[in-house]
């Protein structure tokens, strides 16, 4: 860490940290509720629960990228942030409205569109946090040096934040309100949010690996190119069959399909960087998540998303569980696992120390990685069968609930393993135990960055 | 990476690409907006009782446990073709009666069944939400669901 600035980053890493743990905690009540459903069904009903367990998890993800941002931008622009004071009332807006939207849920004040739930105050707020902070970050970048990684990444964080202004919209036709939902779900985690992956992935491999800028440049620009051509009119695959034009089901198909290509792009990105660096870190367990992030991503995004992507296969697969394991790999491979690689780089440094705990941390990424790869499989079985079953031959959806419950008590399973491996992570980065420097073996001596 | 694409020339790729790509999504999206409101959802009246009743299945977050239309969560039976499913498609009485019973008729309370939490709406609501969903029955999905089942 070179700028004193930089510093707060570790309270937006801690907020991250505590609603990582209430992320999954509350989907461990999710997964409960579908093997025991009569749990605590008159005091918190699944919708409930629901609404903390994905809220929670966009918002701490947001806060991780916030805090990204604020350690790494004054490092690439050379300069001490425009202001400590406003991105710590930034946090402190973010947080008040996160508790808030959580409060209000439980005593049962709550929008109904899915993920954007929070009382019109939150959203608000939230909007009035983005202003702040694109405000102060942008002011930070002008004054200093422009690079590659910052442009892309504030590029990223300006368009993710204009699509929120959607969250404002709720057209009275059904259709309308859905197709403009998606500018906010789908334009984030398939286009923007992948600016933002693209840009702090190459910050990590630039510090991790000592590869050339010039090389780690020209990669991001390739691959956040790769990505939002293909991306923004892969929209279109939400666009099959809730009242849109037929023609996106062609469009939403090749687009869609493309789609794959940056997510393959950042996974041969981070490999190839490591085979060419000629640095070695001593923080192996950021390298193991930064080449975590990028392979299950690849995985969980690329594959599991093609899998149900072409119109003929969604006919079938829409709405089933099928898009509940596809939506854990991806958000987990791509977001949480590239968060959890910089939470992992950056807190050593926070904390002006050698890397500590590297063992527990790389215990937890096999953890979580483990358990929720086999959350994917178990909910893929469960929703290939639910497919045949109920959209094939026709059977009533709870009868075919009923016979799937195996499956229901494996995820559970995997839930376990889930929240035991979070919560080592959140441990194994808070509580300096033991410092372990991994030998480096024989290697050139780093130039450059 | 070859060497004719240098690090200038994939950047100026990416932006003027993303350009490119932004103009077709929103003239698309214009024009899916309009096949919307004048062809698609344009079967039925978007009356102020249908527009209630989204309202009052937004303040219930319905979409926590349900699908519409494929989206939402898997907790429960679609509920986008449920006129569908129980005949009332083109009957606003019965629609507004079989809801009613259905709604009054939860929680089950069945052990080991999936709960839906009891809700006490108004009969005004409560016919709302039956106009509601009789509304997103007939957008023109294009053939979606493959079966009643939903
Ligand atoms: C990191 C990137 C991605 C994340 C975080 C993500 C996450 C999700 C989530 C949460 C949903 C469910 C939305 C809902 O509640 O209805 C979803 C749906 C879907 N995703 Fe992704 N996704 C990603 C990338 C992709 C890619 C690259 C593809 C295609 C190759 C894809 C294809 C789909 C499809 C087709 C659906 C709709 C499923 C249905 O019809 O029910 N996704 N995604
Ligand atoms: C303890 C581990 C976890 C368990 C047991 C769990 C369980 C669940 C359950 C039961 C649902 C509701 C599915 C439905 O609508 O029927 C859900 C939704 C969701 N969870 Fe998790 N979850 C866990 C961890 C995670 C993690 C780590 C992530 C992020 C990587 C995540 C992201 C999501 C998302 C995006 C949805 C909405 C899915 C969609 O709409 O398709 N969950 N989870
Ligand atoms: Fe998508």
């Amino acid at each position: 860490m070179k700028y004193q600035s930089q510093q707060v980053a570790l309270a937006y890493i801690a907020c991250a940290l505590l609603l990582f743990a209430v992320q999954v905690l509350v989907g461990l009540l999710a997964g409960w509720i579908y093997v025991a459903p009569n749990f605590l069904s008159e005091l918190l009903p699944f919708n409930i629960v629901r609404m903390i367990h994905t809220n929670a998890l966009v918002v701490w993800l947001l806060l991780g990228f916030f805090g990204a941002a604020y350690y790494l931008v004054p490092e690439e622009a050379e300069t001490e942030l425009y202001s400590v004071r406003l991105a710590y009332i930034q946090l402190a807006i973010l947080m008040i409205g996160a508790l808030g939207a959580v409060g209000s849920y439980l005593v049962g004040i709550h929008g109904g569109r899915e993920f954007l739930e929070q009382p019109l105050w939150v959203k608000v707020g939230i909007l009035i946090a983005a202003l702040i902070f694109l405000g102060n970050i942008t002011a930070t970048a002008l004054r200093g040096r422009k690079t590659a990684v910052t442009n892309v990444l504030l590029l990223g964080l300006w368009l993710l934040s204009l699509l929120w202004l959607f969250a404002f919209y709720t057209p009275a036709n059904l259709s309308l309100d859905k197709m403009y939902w998606w500018f906010i779900v789908h334009l984030w985690v398939e286009a923007t949010w992948e600016l933002v992956m693209a840009s702090v992935l190459a910050y990590l491999l630039l510090k991790l690996t000592g590869v050339d800028r010039e090389v780690v440049e020209k990669w991001l620009y390739v691959i956040v190119g790769t990505a939002l051509f293909s991306g923004i009119l892969g929209t279109g695959h939400h666009f099959y069959w809730i009242g849109t034009p037929g023609y996106w089901q062609w469009v939403g198909s090749i687009f869609s399909t493309l789609e794959v290509v940056p997510f393959f792009l950042m996974m041969s990105f981070a490999f190839v960087m490591v085979w060419k660096g000629r640095r070695n870190h001593p923080n192996k367990a950021a390298l193991l998540w930064s080449l975590g992030s990028a392979t299950v991503a690849f995985f969980g995004a690329g594959v599991w998303g093609f899998l149900h992507t072409l119109h003929g296969v969604n006919f079938y697969s829409h709405g089933t569980q099928i898009t509940a394991a596809h939506g854990h790999l991806a958000f987990f491979g791509a977001y949480v696992a590239l968060n959890l690689a910089f939470f992992t780089y950056a807190m050593p440094q926070l904390r002006a120390r050698d890397p500590y705990n590297q063992v527990l941390n790389m215990g937890s990424f096999w953890l979580m990685t483990g358990g929720m790869a086999f959350m994917t499989f178990v909910l893929t079985f469960a929703g290939t069968i639910q497919t045949h079953m109920q959209r094939v031959v026709g059977e009533y959806f709870m009868e075919v609930q009923e016979s799937l419950s195996v499956f229901y008590v494996m995820r559970f399973g995997a839930g376990v393993a889930v929240v035991i491996g979070a919560l080592l992570f959140i441990y194994s980065v808070s509580v300096v135990r033991s410092r372990e420097i991994i030998e480096p073996g024989p290697m050139q001596a780093a130039t450059g960055e | 990476m070859a060497e004719i694409l240098t690090r200038t020339r994939a950047r100026n790729i990416f932006y003027g690409g993303s350009i490119f790509f932004v103009v077709i999504f929103v003239v698309l999206t214009i024009q899916s907006h309009r096949y919307i409101v004048n062809t698609s959802t344009a079967g039925a009246p978007l009356t102020e009782e249908v527009v209630r009743g989204k309202e009052v299945w937004e303040e219930h977050s319905c979409i926590n446990c349900h699908s519409l239309h494929g989206e939402g969560a898997y907790f429960a039976p679609e509920v986008g073709n449920v006129m569908t499913r129980w005949d009332v498609l083109d009957d606003p009485d019965g629609a507004f009666e079989v809801l009613k019973g259905w709604m009054e008729s939860q929680p089950s309370g069945v052990e080991g069944r999936r709960q839906m939490p009891r809700y006490d709406l108004s009969d005004e609501d409560m016919r709302a939400l039956s106009e509601f969903l009789r509304w997103a029955d007939q957008i023109d999905t294009q053939g979606w669901p493959p079966n009643e089942a939903g």
